[in-house]
């Protein structure tokens, strides 16, 4: 009994801390995806994609720059697509497969999504 | 007015032929044409950098981007390789326990012959390169072998490079041995294909992507890259072999490098320096 009602308290435990992550607000979202952005040891993606955020330090132009996001992409899961596997769409793209390489987590690919979507 | 014709014909056929050998030939034995892939890249970078003379690509980077030639000039004033190359010309001349030298191994006694590496050996049925003979004649001699990356083997490459100068790169492909070919052919794959987590090719970077930022980083054109080699990177700061930089890059792209010398590694530098033939040797360099 004593083993069963430790085993309920984990799993409460276990509930309650792992609920509010899920539950992550829209500006923590776009906290996480703009240092995920610009870290060179997490996506790194400045290292290809220019962005006017001013913390952008020394971006690349081998692909385009993070603009006009909504026009470009009405669909917001097309461009997370995109980020996923950029393969899909172009086999001989320069752009890794995010996703499909498990260079970032699901939940960083949300983030950085939410992110470059508001330029 | 059939001569007339017939001459029309040809003359129409003539200047059709610079088009057809522009194009790249694909990826299998009985398509594949080096002279005309070398033809094709030739013009890829002429549209791309238009005004840069194909002489002038032996520089990488510095060729194409003149505010890192600046600096590269300024650096080139005292090139940093000039201790190795001192080094080297000792290490080249010192004779081995047996009194030997490895004058006794190469043609020519080793001096002038960079600009024939790596070449086809029938008889062993593989790519051989410069810097594999280095250590084969210090075996044959009793010697151990060098480290492949830096050090001697790098330094000795560097003199024998440095004797060479000027000398125009003319890699050959026997017509005589199929396996040559395929040897050619394996490396072109190589370059193109892509690998690891980051899903690059060597062609990703130094021929879609020459001369377009990486961070703060200008990837240098494909055409030109082996024949400056070894090289003095700024980044090491010291000398080392091309295949050290092969697997910089492999780690770059994460992606697991071959080893040094691999197999793998000497059809690509088979397929890059045959690319870069008539243009001359200027190794060692000095890179970033």
């Amino acid at each position: 009994m004593r083993r069963l009602t430790a085993l309920i308290c984990v799993a409460t435990a276990v509930t309650a801390v792992s609920g509010p992550v899920a539950a992550a607000s829209q500006e923590e979202m776009i906290e996480l995806g703009r240092a995920v952005y610009h870290d060179k040891t997490r996506g790194n993606c400045i290292s290809c994609h220019n962005i006017n955020d001013p913390v952008a330090n020394l971006p690349g132009n081998q692909g385009p720059m993070m603009v006009a996001m909504k026009q470009r992409y009405p669909d917001k899961r097309k461009l997370r697509a995109q980020v996923w596997d950029a393969t899909v769409a172009n086999p001989l793209s320069i752009m890794p497969p995010i996703g499909k390489h498990w260079i970032l987590s699901e939940e960083e690919i949300d983030a950085v999504v939410e992110y470059i979507y508001q330029y | 007015m059939k001569t007339i014709r017939n001459w029309l014909l040809g003359a129409g056929l003539v200047a059709v032929a610079p088009l057809a050998l522009a194009a790249e030939t694909g990826f299998t034995l009985e398509t594949v044409d080096p002279e005309a892939d070398r033809l094709a890249l030739q013009e890829f970078y002429q549209k791309r950098f238009p005004g840069v003379p194909v002489e002038e690509y032996v520089n990488g980077i510095y060729a194409v981007d003149p505010p890192s030639r600046e600096q590269w000039d300024a650096l080139m004033e005292f090139p940093p390789y000039e201790f190795d190359l001192e080094e080297g010309k000792v290490l080249f001349e010192t004779p081995f326990a047996n009194g030997k030298t490895y004058a006794d191994c190469f043609e020519n006694g080793g001096i002038g012959i960079r600009h024939k590496y790596p070449y086809w050996n029938k008889e062993e049925g593989t790519v051989k390169t410069l810097e594999q003979e280095i250590n084969e004649c210090r075996e044959a001699n009793g010697e151990e072998p060098l480290r492949w990356k830096k050090g001697a083997i790098a330094q000795i490459s560097a003199y024998m490079a440095w004797t060479s100068r000027g000398k125009t790169f003319d890699i050959e492909i026997p017509e005589d041995d199929p396996r040559a070919l395929q040897a050619y052919l394996d490396g072109k794959q190589f370059f193109y294909a892509k690998r690891g987590q980051l899903n690059l090719s060597c062609a990703n970077c130094h021929l879609q992507g020459s001369r377009v930022l990486i961070r703060a980083d200008l990837p240098g054109p494909m055409l030109g890259q082996p024949t400056h080699f070894p090289v003095y990177r700024s980044k090491w700061g010291e000398i080392g072999t091309l295949h050290r930089r092969y697997e910089g890059c492999h780690r770059d792209s994460r992606s697991v490098p071959l080893p040094p010398q691999s197999e793998e590694f000497r059809k690509l530098e088979y397929f890059q320096t045959y690319m870069s033939n008539g243009l001359v040797v200027n190794g060692p360099g000095a890179r970033k």
